[in-house]
């Protein structure tokens, strides 16, 4: 109950914060254009070419657009500026400050940071996904519903997990940014269906990175796609990486020494 | 012209000695570039397949070469970055530079030369790791093999030119990043770094022939892997030299008004 008030109150702060800065939100929205206008050129090149990509008609990968974009935003809104600032904070050895504070931790440096005008990614994913819904002339399901919006929360939850891990590194090794340079680019692989891949590159994406649970499987419950097993391997994926992270997480502050502040 | 032939050779010779000292960190860098091209690498392959095996005259294999080739020529394109001068400026190093008997310029072209010798090597593994992946279909003639060399290197001067020109407008304002980003969306598409121009609409590539992008990204590689005539490989590095040259002379002019807007800060 304190960890939700807490949590709260940072959001508020973030909100507030973002407030001052109003001419960003121009810029955002035009970056979130720009991206999305990239994104539907290379959709239209493929599909000016064939019919379906891997068994997926165009607005099914229209649909899985709309979830790229929207977890994307939900990364750059919340997941990793919390991560960013913590990187900075292990190195520079500012981290102390959060340390000291009455509350765990994780979640403290977890909630500190809040983007909002990154959500405009999210609201635009949502409306990509409504257009390719409409598209493909979608009838309301109880249960693609309820697994989208899980998948949705824990693909979030998944990717959080993994930037913690990769973050908590910076405990042991100092630079870790071009491990985050690696993310985005292997971020950039959701926007298609996984199956297209080898399969090497197939399995790095669902368990390494975990883009493909993040993306693909709610892109697969708006499809039709969902199986029981899949919703199921998810969860309990999501239960494991928060495991992990966290037992990383604790191990790495151990190590932790403050290096000046 | 001996004066400007030692400084480029010692202050390369620098930048080499200092980048060799970071393979890990310059790996992961470059990994962190190959996913771009493995998914376009991938997606087209899959369209080719079902499209039963050519799609724009090229099949997965021609992909395969096109995309390989690709993680050269971007490592060629990464020069001293736009975002860079507003850096420069508001820390002071640029009237460090400014102090110096020769134009700031020169230490930049000179430094990402240096840098692109240490890339090229470590490129080498890196190229046939993926070559052993992904099979491509690759029989360049020495003649392309040659102009392919040359191509890399003037890629990198029309890049030079082209990014330094917009990062200038720094000096008049320093809410760029939109402008930035516009270009670099514009960059994307029509320069054959998204797919191979012969893929695009052909009012697109007809809009392409306007900007330089496709002589900096999209030429060098098709000199390699496509089967372009003698005459066409010429032609090409030709374009790339106009280019070089139109771009040295704005780049001359904007600079004169530019350094006019300066003021010294810090240094």
């Amino acid at each position: 109950m304190k960890g939700i008030k807490l949590a709260y109150n940072f959001l508020r702060i973030g909100i507030l914060n973002e407030f001052q800065y109003r001419a960003n939100l121009y810029i955002q929205i035009l970056q979130t254009f720009i991206a999305l206008a990239t994104g539907l050129i290379g959709l239209q090149l493929v599909f000016s070419q064939t019919t379906d990509l891997a068994g997926w008609s165009q607005p099914e990968l229209l649909a899985v657009l709309g979830v790229f974009t929207i977890m994307g935003g939900i990364i750059g809104a919340a997941i990793q500026p919390n991560m960013e600032r913590l990187m900075g904070e292990i190195r520079e050895g500012t981290l102390d400050y959060a340390l000291t504070k009455p509350a765990d931790a994780q979640l403290l440096i977890s909630v500190r940071e809040f983007r909002l005008w990154q959500t405009v990614d999210v609201l635009t994913g949502f409306i990509i996904l409504i257009i390719a819904l409409n598209q493909m002339q979608w009838a309301v399901n109880l249960w693609a519903v309820f697994g989208f919006f899980s998948a949705l929360l824990m693909g979030a939850m998944m990717i959080y997990c993994f930037w913690l891990i990769i973050t908590s590194i910076a405990f042991w090794v100092i630079r870790v940014e071009e491990i985050a340079n690696l993310f985005e680019g292997l971020y950039a692989a959701g926007r298609w269906p996984i199956g297209i891949y080898p399969n090497w590159l197939r399995y790095s994406l669902t368990f390494l990175v975990p883009v493909a649970f993040a993306i693909s499987v709610p892109s697969e419950a708006l499809t039709g796609r969902l199986t029981l097993e899949t919703w199921l391997g998810a969860l309990a994926l999501t239960v494991f990486l928060f495991t992990v992270a966290r037992i990383i997480w604790s191990f790495g502050l151990k190590n932790y020494s403050g290096a000046s502040a | 012209m001996k004066r400007y032939f030692d400084i480029y050779r010692s202050m390369m010779k620098l930048s080499i000695l200092e980048q060799w000292q970071y393979p890990v960190a310059n790996y992961f860098y470059m990994i962190g570039m190959i996913a771009e091209p493995v998914i376009y690498m991938v997606v087209w392959s899959t369209v080719a397949n079902q499209q039963g095996g050519v799609v724009g005259g090229y099949t997965p294999g021609q992909f395969a070469a096109y995309y390989i080739v690709w993680t050269l020529v971007r490592s060629m394109n990464v020069v001293f970055t736009p975002y860079g001068w507003e850096w420069r400026i508001r820390q002071g190093q640029l009237s460090m530079s400014l102090m110096r008997p020769l134009h700031p310029l020169h230490s930049d072209v000179a430094y990402f030369a240096g840098w692109k010798v240490v890339v090229i090597l470590l490129w080498l593994p890196l190229a046939f790791a993926l070559t052993l992946i992904f099979k491509p279909d690759l029989n360049p003639t020495w003649i392309e093999i040659v102009v392919f060399f040359f191509a890399i290197w003037f890629a990198y001067l029309i890049r030079t030119m082209t990014l330094t020109l917009i990062g200038l407008v720094t000096f008049w304002t320093t809410r760029v990043s939109a402008l930035f980003e516009l270009y670099f969306a514009a960059e994307l598409i029509l320069s054959g770094r998204l797919v191979p121009l012969s893929l695009m609409p052909a009012w697109i590539q007809d809009f392409a022939w306007f900007f330089p992008f496709q002589w900096a990204f999209g030429f060098p590689i098709e000199s390699l892997v496509g089967n372009m005539t003698p005459n066409e490989l010429l032609r090409g590095l030709g374009m790339q030299l106009a280019w070089i040259i139109f771009g040295v002379i704005l780049v001359n002019i904007i600079w004169k008004f530019a350094i006019r807007k300066f003021s010294a800060v810090g240094g």
